[in-house]
C-alpha cells in the first residue's frame, strides 16, 4: 500500500474559515484558509484543534470534503452530546480561526489514475471523504466507471444532493443509487431500507467486476455493508473502511 | 502557539476528567468506538491459532492450548489517537511474557500479524514486563469479532492501533519493520502522554 501519507512533522496551522454551506439539517460544509498547507489526497482527515478563551483545547478529526484540486473543505454532522460539532455546525462564522493539522491517513485514499472500478458505499456523513474522490474523479476529468449507493435518513438529509445529481448527469460514468431508511418522498423511486445483501447485489458492482471498494459510514452500517459486500465474494481486501460518528462524540 | 477560537468553551464540567488519566489532545467517551480498515474477519475457533515466529523454533497454540494458559484480569484505560480515551476498562487475556516464555529469543522488536492483514510493530520492551497481552475478553464477556474477537493484542500504554485487533502472531525481528498504519503517516512507537500520533510527532 503506498506510503507517503505525510513527510516531516505536522504542525498545527492557524486556519480561517471563508465559507459556509448548510447542506442539510444538522450539516455544514466549513471553507478554510490556511497558510502553509500542503495539500492532500481525496479520502484524507485532518486533526482540529480549538482553544477556549480559558486555555481549554479540544482535538478531533475530521475527514476532507474537498478534492486535491480544490482547497481545504470540510463538513460536520452535529452530534448533540459532543463538543466540537456543535460550534462547528452552529457557531462558528466566516471570519473565525482555529487550528488544524494534515493530511492525515495513507490508506483510505483514492487517485484517478487508478483505474479500477469504483464502488463507494457511505452512510449518512459517511459521504463526506467518498465526496472528495468524486470530486477528485470529476475534477481529473476521469470516467472510471463509478457507483456510489448511498444510505441518508430521508431526502433532507441527502448531503451534497444536488451536486451528486449534477455529476451523475455528466453521463462521465458515474451512476448514484439512493437509499431512504426513514422516510421517502411520494413517488420515490429509490431504495427505502438499510442496507442489506439484496440491496448491494442489485446496486453494487458485482464481485467479478473487482471494484476498488470504500465504505464509509457509522459502525452498525460498516458493519452491514461491508459483511455484505464479502457475502457476494468481494475480496476482503479490496474493501477498504472507515468508521465514525462514534469517533467520541465529537 | 494556539490563539483563542471565538465563542468556543468547554461543554464538560472540569471535575468529569480525573486528573492525570487523559492524556494530552485526548478526551473521554463512555462508549467504545470501533475503527478497523477493512470488514471485520470470522474465524472459526477450530481453525485458529496463535504462534511465535522467529525465534529459534516457531511455537503454536490451538485456541484450546492457548486459552489453556494461566490468564489475568486487566483493567487499564485505553487511548485512541483519533483522541477519543476510555477510563478503566476491563479486559480478560494471556500476558505476552507467557507467550514469550515458551520461546528462546534475542530480538529486540516484535511485529504482531492479524486476520485481514493488519500489522504494527512494536519494541518488544513495549510488549514484556506485564505490559501487553493476548486479549480474548471484555466487560466480563467474549471479545466481540467488530472490537477484534476471538483475540485481540492488548498495548494498553501505546495508542489503541497498536491494539492489533484480530491477531494470530508475533513474528520476532532484529529491526523495527513498519506495520500498517507506520507505514500510513502514524507514529513509529506511539505513545499517548508524548502525543506521538504521526511521522515526525
Amino acid at each position: 500500500m503506498a506510503g507517503g501519507a505525510v513527510l516531516g512533522r505536522l504542525t498545527w496551522l492557524p486556519a480561517e474559515v471563508v465559507g459556509i454551506v448548510e447542506e442539510a439539517p444538522r450539516v455544514r460544509t466549513l471553507r478554510l484558509e490556511a497558510p502553509g498547507w500542503g495539500g492532500h489526497r481525496a479520502g484524507q482527515h485532518v486533526d482540529l484543534r480549538l482553544t477556549a478563551e480559558d486555555g481549554y483545547q479540544a482535538q478531533r478529526s475530521y475527514s476532507l470534503a474537498s478534492p486535491p484540486e480544490d482547497g481545504l473543505e470540510i463538513t460536520i454532522e452535529r452530534l448533540d452530546d459532543g463538543e466540537v460539532s456543535p460550534y462547528l455546525v452552529d457557531e462558528i462564522r466566516a471570519g473565525d480561526r482555529l487550528e488544524l493539522r494534515g493530511p492525515i491517513g495513507g490508506y483510505f485514499v483514492w487517485a484517478a489514475s487508478q483505474a479500477d472500478p469504483l464502488l463507494l458505499v457511505a452512510g449518512g456523513s459517511g459521504i463526506v471523504p467518498l465526496m472528495a474522490m468524486i470530486r477528485h474523479r470529476a475534477a481529473a476529468g476521469s470516467d472510471v466507471p463509478t457507483r456510489l449507493v448511498y444510505s441518508s435518513r430521508s431526502l433532507a438529509d441527502v448531503i451534497y444532493r444536488r451536486e451528486l445529481e449534477a455529476l451523475a448527469d455528466r453521463g462521465d460514468g458515474l451512476e448514484v443509487f439512493h437509499t431512504l431508511t426513514r422516510s421517502q418522498p411520494e413517488g420515490w423511486s429509490g431504495y427505502a431500507r438499510r442496507i442489506d445483501v439484496e440491496l448491494l447485489r442489485e446496486a453494487a458492482w458485482p464481485a467479478e467486476v473487482e471494484p476498488r471498494i470504500f465504505v464509509c459510514g457509522s459502525t452498525g452500517f460498516v458493519e452491514a455493508a461491508a459483511a455484505g459486500l464479502v457475502e457476494l465474494g468481494h475480496e476482503p481486501r479490496r474493501i477498504k473502511t472507515e468508521r465514525f460518528g462514534a469517533t467520541g462524540g465529537g | 502557539m494556539s490563539f483563542v477560537s471565538r465563542g468556543f468553551r468547554r461543554r464538560r464540567p472540569e471535575g468529569d476528567v480525573p486528573a492525570g488519566r487523559v492524556p494530552p489532545g485526548q478526551h473521554l467517551v463512555g462508549d467504545f468506538p470501533v475503527l478497523s480498515v477493512g470488514p471485520t474477519p470470522r474465524m472459526p475457533l477450530a481453525d485458529w491459532h496463535f504462534s511465535i515466529h522467529g525465534g529459534e523454533e516457531a511455537v503454536r497454540w490451538t485456541w484450546d492450548e492457548f486459552r489453556a494458559l494461566p490468564s489475568e484480569t486487566i483493567t487499564v484505560d485505553i487511548h485512541c489517537v483519533t483522541s477519543w480515551s476510555k477510563l478503566d476498562t476491563v479486559w480478560e487475556g494471556v500476558s505476552v511474557d507467557t507467550l514469550l516464555d515458551a520461546v528462546q529469543h534475542e530480538a529486540s522488536y516484535v511485529s504482531a500479524f492479524c486476520d485481514g492483514g493488519y500489522t504494527t510493530n512494536l519494541p518488544i520492551e513495549d510488549v514484556t514486563d506485564g505490559k501487553a497481552w493476548i486479549a480474548f475478553g471484555y466487560d466480563g464477556e467474549p471479545l466481540e469479532p467488530e472490537h477484534g474477537g476471538p483475540a485481540r493484542l492488548l498495548v494498553p500504554h501505546l495508542y489503541l492501533w497498536k491494539s492489533a485487533k484480530w491477531v494470530r502472531g508475533l513474528r520476532l525481528r532484529d529491526d523495527d519493520e513498519q506495520g500498517f498504519w507506520e507505514s500510513n503517516g502514524y507514529h513509529r512507537r506511539g505513545d499517548p502522554w508524548r502525543e506521538e500520533r504521526y511521522w515526525g510527532d
